[in-house]
């Protein structure tokens, strides 16, 4: 074997970059994300399914539609009216972005433009002012 | 028939994947089993190729010289092309492995009326080279999220960086279009030009066409289907920390994408691919040109055997020299 000096360090450098998963995750199971559901609101404006796929374009056609196009009607979805609004919508009965947005979020490395804009529901400011 | 068998062959990759997804039994073995293997083929075989490259002696310097090569004081060396020390081919290959200094030195003849040849600049193969592969890189290390919990710092900042344009839901990454912008012309370049396409084999085209179907699959997987990303992540990062669980309910689409990247990690030891690993070991760029400066003796030659002078070889054979007539120079 020739330039051993050079070859097994490279190699050694190679097969390290490409356990950096195996060796950053050393230890850890992933858990799987518990998100925690609304107290006494059972049903959403589209089905779970639909709704862990999908949430962010129908959020993206909300905010075209209200901020873009000015339709604010509130939508209805079996007999129970929602408005078509993150904060007064979604986060009327999810009230906590702490507990269920970032909770996926975090956990897939996911970082939505939402809060650019948007203040998060007054419950997480309270804990956060209460730490 | 050279592009088409390859074209065949991953379509029916793609078949049996999306055959396999939709039974479970076999989701175990896509998902979990195969990763494991084409993975640990990758590996081994990838440090076993480098160590047969190896025991492969090189005995002579034989770099390309593309410039002035070091000479009197007063000629001006160039000092990457033609490397005379081990600063200056450090130098030269970290331009190499960085920014592809060969292919952007491509060049392109043209026969034109007299009949006259004519070389030309041809800077599209480096520039599509250097987009596939820096746009590859990013996709990777993107990946990260995946099958890392906790996930490294720059994991984030590489995302918001690539969907820095903030087009649609989700977030449209601009590495994902050029990536497959740049495969498509690295396969069109092969197809459309005729001497290129005369040289082009099966090995050439399916990694090729392999790697566009990744990207289209991760791309279907993102934008259309939009698949479950935490249960992905449940079976992703169990893998790195052997632990695997197989969330129910994945789309097919994603066995398909896992089929395809296992077989592209199992293929690439054997292939044309492992320039990953032969770029740093190419003798024609890490070597000096020092051989008027440095003497360098052949590693397999006998120590035994000494140097043998033509004064000497007279005088060993003065005798039958003179008999056959042969001239010498001493009598």
């Amino acid at each position: 074997m020739y330039d051993k000096g050079k070859i097994v360090p490279g190699l050694i450098i190679f097969v390290g970059l490409m356990l950096f998963a195996i060796f950053n995750n050393a230890g850890q199971k992933p858990q799987p994300p518990k998100l925690e559901k609304p107290e006494g609101y059972k049903e959403c404006v589209l089905p779970v399914e639909e709704m862990k796929q999908s949430h962010m374009v129908l959020l993206n056609e909300w905010r075209d539609e209200v901020i873009r196009e000015g339709k604010r009607e509130q939508v209805k979805v079996g007999g129970k009216m929602f408005d078509k609004s993150l904060q007064r919508g979604c986060m009327h009965c999810h009230t906590s972005k702490k507990k269920f947005c970032d909770v996926c979020h975090e956990f897939a490395s996911v970082y939505p433009y939402c809060w650019d804009c948007h203040i998060a529901p007054q419950r997480d400011m309270a804990d956060q002012e209460a730490k | 028939m050279r592009v088409l068998y390859p074209f065949v062959a991953v379509l029916a990759l793609i078949l049996v994947a999306f055959l396999g997804g939709k039974v479970t039994g076999l989701q175990y073995m896509l998902g979990v089993v195969l990763p494991y293997l084409a993975f640990g083929v990758f590996i081994v075989g990838f440090c076993n190729r480098v160590m047969q490259w190896s025991k492969s002696p090189v005995p002579f310097r034989i770099p390309t010289t593309c410039g002035q090569g070091k000479s009197l004081p007063w000629i001006k060396q160039d000092r990457l092309d033609c490397p005379n020390n081990k600063l200056e081919v450090v130098g030269r290959m970290i331009l190499e492995i960085f920014a592809f200094r060969s292919l952007f030195r491509n060049t392109r003849a043209e026969v034109h009326d007299g009949p006259k040849l004519v070389y030309g600049s041809s800077k599209s193969l480096w520039l599509f080279a250097i987009l596939f592969h820096y746009a590859f890189l990013v996709i990777v290390l993107r990946h990260l999220r995946l099958f890392t919990e906790p996930i490294p710092f720059f994991v984030p900042l590489l995302e918001m960086g690539d969907g820095m344009m903030q087009m649609g839901v989700p977030r449209l990454y601009a590495t994902d279009i050029v990536f497959l912008a740049a495969i498509a012309f690295l396969f069109l370049r092969r197809v459309s030009l005729r001497h290129i396409r005369y040289i082009s084999l099966p090995a050439d085209y399916f990694p090729l066409i392999l790697i566009f179907a990744i990207g289209v699959t991760g791309l279907l997987m993102r934008y259309y289907y939009r698949v479950d990303i935490t249960a992905i992540k449940q079976l992703t990062a169990g893998l790195a920390s052997f632990s695997p669980i197989l969330p129910a309910g994945i789309h097919p689409i994603f066995f398909i994408h896992v089929t395809l990247v296992c077989v592209l990690m199992a293929y690439f030891p054997f292939s044309k691919l492992m320039h990953l690993g032969g770029v740093f070991l190419s003798p024609t760029r890490n070597m000096s040109n020092n051989s008027r400066s440095v003497r360098h003796i052949n590693p397999w030659n006998d120590p035994a055997i000494k140097p043998h002078s033509y004064a000497a070889y007279e005088d060993e054979f003065r005798e039958f020299m003179k008999d056959a007539e042969i001239p010498v120079e001493k009598e």
